[in-house]
């Protein structure tokens, strides 16, 4: 049968008025909201990684053809301003999930918000304990909260795990001080010190909490020399130069050793004039170790894009727009339950390993398991300029090695 | 040991708040402006040294003079696009001005502030020392820098007074403090009077911001604090006297110092707050102030 010219144009118009829709809503972008300080080295990293990982995703054909967007906002580090952010990317620009923050304060202060207005959230960064233990004691409200990095608890352990074996058994040290900002990750991260310490034979001296805005390091550290203990273990993340600078400049006898989330960007050597060279950090990525078959490519990557190597929460947030994705994809739905159903059985091989989440009966609901098998920490000291890798011993391409200031005991 | 300690880093500390609020005393002596983008100045300083000596490959000594020449450069600018528009404003009422010029340069050292966030992020920076290493003073472990930053304080603090008190363009400064109408009559250029001053502070607040820099560090996020601690210290010796200030510098440094080392570092400033408090009931005109 033919049919006439106009009869044929009506039925195309016709055509395409119900198929165009459908058509628009396939090119649909996913967007996910970014909320971060980005005037801080650590912050800066996670909407770069997050726009690093969209970009392959997008060039790879994206989501089933949809293509991931990255919204940004900077939270200044405050958790009023995230939470204004979290809002308009929820009800204005209508994203379909966020990456927030590597901020406690500012991550509990959304944590809320992302249960009130059903908004799937994942911290690449923020550590505290309470982050998950809350999704655990309310879960119908609070599922849409994941925790994406260590809990605190998680990252004392594993600085003690290293410590047994780089301090106790490889130099002989046999005390401790406890050095930490006081903010909402330390608590856990101290509570945990104080017990783990002590089981893997390191007496702890004395436990010290800073003032992040404090400028002047030196009575701490003049307390701490008093005490004669072998090593200073921190917790620090909101401080990390001028206390880095000054245990240089002052020739402070004792190695720091712990979490030091600043030095874990290329730009701390340069932010330090090098005083960090010596400083032992717990990761879960280093740049220079293949953990992952992931992990070397994806540093090149962002060291080729912005010039610095990516601070911790770089490495989660790159794997986390990809675990979203994949979660979308294997939900066939953004609609927040489904991807929440599906991010709760995520088993994504990422840069830093293998992240699943903990269930709802666990403890920490929602917050990565950490062993061997899944995400697990590492040791890397800054040596002549560089990130080495010194523990685990199986995968470490350096050993330690100390400033000439720096007194070890004897053996 | 400890009181030795104490007694060095307190002198230490004190000498470069004692640098850092001369400047500021200064510009309120002579022009009747307080300057609240003090900090964001001194910040500036030490952050261009930092990007000089460190990015450029510059090395210390000429990272610190560029630190120095931003902060001269900076002080112009505050005072050319700043406070003396709003000084010379027919628009604005005679006595809304210094509420104008305090909202302006707060608003200033803000801009500066972001400026700095926004182009070196806020972490901290720390401006290569001088002199590295450390000497030891009677059993007390004590950096070069801290040394030199103590040394060239009261330097820099001495070289201002011989220009205060025995060049004419000093007695002309002093003059100007004590009865500009009379120095106008007299044929003296105020606005002149005034661009020196604003280069002189910013010679002073340079100087100060790079040697703290070098000894403690300082961040974008210290522009409000450095700010305070001036103001703090100005109000606390007199507003507008130079010995004053020197001696609210010495006060403020030493009760920190000894609040950090005997109680503790996390209430540093606490004891410094509360006298002020009670300095402004007792005394307003602060220690050393005229009535």
């Amino acid at each position: 049968m033919q049919l006439p010219g106009k009869h044929a144009a009506v039925l195309s118009l016709a055509l395409a008025v119900t198929v165009a829709p459908g058509l628009a809503r396939a090119a649909e972008p996913i967007k996910i909201g970014v909320i971060a300080e980005v005037s801080s080295i650590t912050g800066a990293a996670i909407p770069q990684a997050a726009k690093l990982a969209a970009d392959e995703i997008n060039a790879a054909g994206g989501v089933n053809g949809r293509m991931i967007e990255i919204v940004e906002y900077d939270d200044h580090n405050s958790a009023a301003d995230a939470v204004r952010a979290f809002q308009r990317a929820a009800n204005q620009d209508k994203v379909h999930a966020v990456i927030a923050s590597y901020v406690s304060e500012v991550v509990l202060a959304l944590e809320p918000w992302s249960g009130r207005l059903k908004m799937p959230m994942i911290t690449p960064g923020a550590a505290s304990d309470v982050i998950s233990q809350r999704v655990h004691d309310d879960y119908d409200n609070l599922k849409y909260t994941f925790h994406g990095y260590l809990a605190s608890t998680f990252l004392s352990d594993s600085v003690c795990d290293g410590l047994k074996v780089a301090a106790v058994d490889g130099l002989h040290m046999k005390t401790a001080v406890v050095m930490s900002e006081d903010a909402a990750w330390t608590i856990p991260l101290d509570a945990e010190y104080l017990k783990c310490l002590p089981k893997i034979g390191l007496t702890v001296l004395d436990h010290i909490r800073l003032s992040p805005d404090t400028t002047d390091f030196t009575p701490v550290f003049n307390k701490i020399e008093a005490l004669k203990p072998d090593l200073i273990v921190t917790g620090i993340s909101h401080v990390g130069v001028q206390p880095t600078v000054q245990w240089h400049d002052q020739q402070v006898p004792i190695p720091m050793i712990g979490i030091s989330s600043q030095a874990t960007s290329s730009t701390f050597y340069k932010d330090t004039n090098g005083a960090t060279e010596g400083v032992i950090y717990q990761t879960v990525s280093a740049p220079d170790v293949a953990v992952t078959p992931k992990m070397i490519p994806f540093t090149n990557a962002f060291v080729k894009r912005f010039g610095v190597t990516p601070a911790y929460c770089g490495y989660t947030t790159y794997d986390e727009v990809y675990f979203i994705a994949d979660a979308i994809k294997r939900a066939g739905s953004t609609e927040p339950d489904k991807l929440v159903a599906a991010l709760e059985t995520t088993s994504w091989q990422g840069t830093i390993g293998k992240t699943e989440f903990y269930g709802r009966d666990h403890a920490f609901t929602h917050a990565m398991k950490v062993s061997p098998e899944y995400v697990s920490g590492l040791l890397v000291q800054w040596q002549n300029g560089k990130q080495m890798t010194v523990w685990p011993t199986e995968i470490a391409n350096a050993k330690l090695t100390f400033p000439s200031f720096i007194k070890l005991p004897a053996k | 040991m400890q009181f030795l300690q104490i007694l060095i880093d307190g002198f230490a500390i004190s000498s470069l708040y004692g640098l850092g609020a001369i400047g500021f005393t200064l510009i309120f002596g002579v022009s009747g402006v307080l300057n609240l983008s003090h900090g964001a100045i001194m910040v500036s300083a030490a952050v261009v040294a930092w990007a000089v000596a460190g990015s450029l490959n510059a090395g210390p000594y000429l990272g610190a003079l560029a630190g120095v020449a931003a902060s001269v450069v900076i002080a112009f600018a505050t005072y050319l696009l700043v406070v003396r528009p709003i000084q010379t404003s027919r628009r604005i009422p005679r006595e809304e001005k210094e509420i104008f010029v305090l909202t302006g340069t707060l608003l200033w050292g803000i801009m500066l502030q972001e400026a700095i966030a926004y182009f070196f992020t806020s972490n901290p920076k720390t401006v290569r020392p001088l002199i590295a290493g450390v000497v030891n003073i009677i059993g007390v472990r004590t950096p070069n820098q801290e040394i030199l930053t103590a040394v060239l304080s009261w330097l820099v603090i001495g070289a201002l007074w011989l220009l205060v008190n025995r060049t004419r363009q000093g007695k002309t400064l002093l003059a100007a403090s004590i009865n500009p109408r009379g120095l106008t009559l007299l044929g003296f250029e105020l606005s002149s009077i005034y661009l020196f001053v604003w280069g002189l502070y910013g010679l002073l607040a340079g100087i100060a911001g790079v040697l703290l820099g070098a000894f403690l560090g300082v961040s974008s996020d210290n522009v409000g604090t450095l700010t305070a601690s001036a103001f703090s210290i100005v109000v606390l010796g007199g507003l507008g006297s130079v010995s004053g200030s020197l001696l609210g510098a010495y006060v403020v440094g030493y009760l920190e110092t000894i609040t950090a080392y005997v109680i503790s570092p996390s209430i540093r400033t606490i004891p410094v707050l509360l006298l002020l408090v009670l300095v402004v009931y007792l005394r307003p005109q602060g220690l050393l102030g005229r009535r």
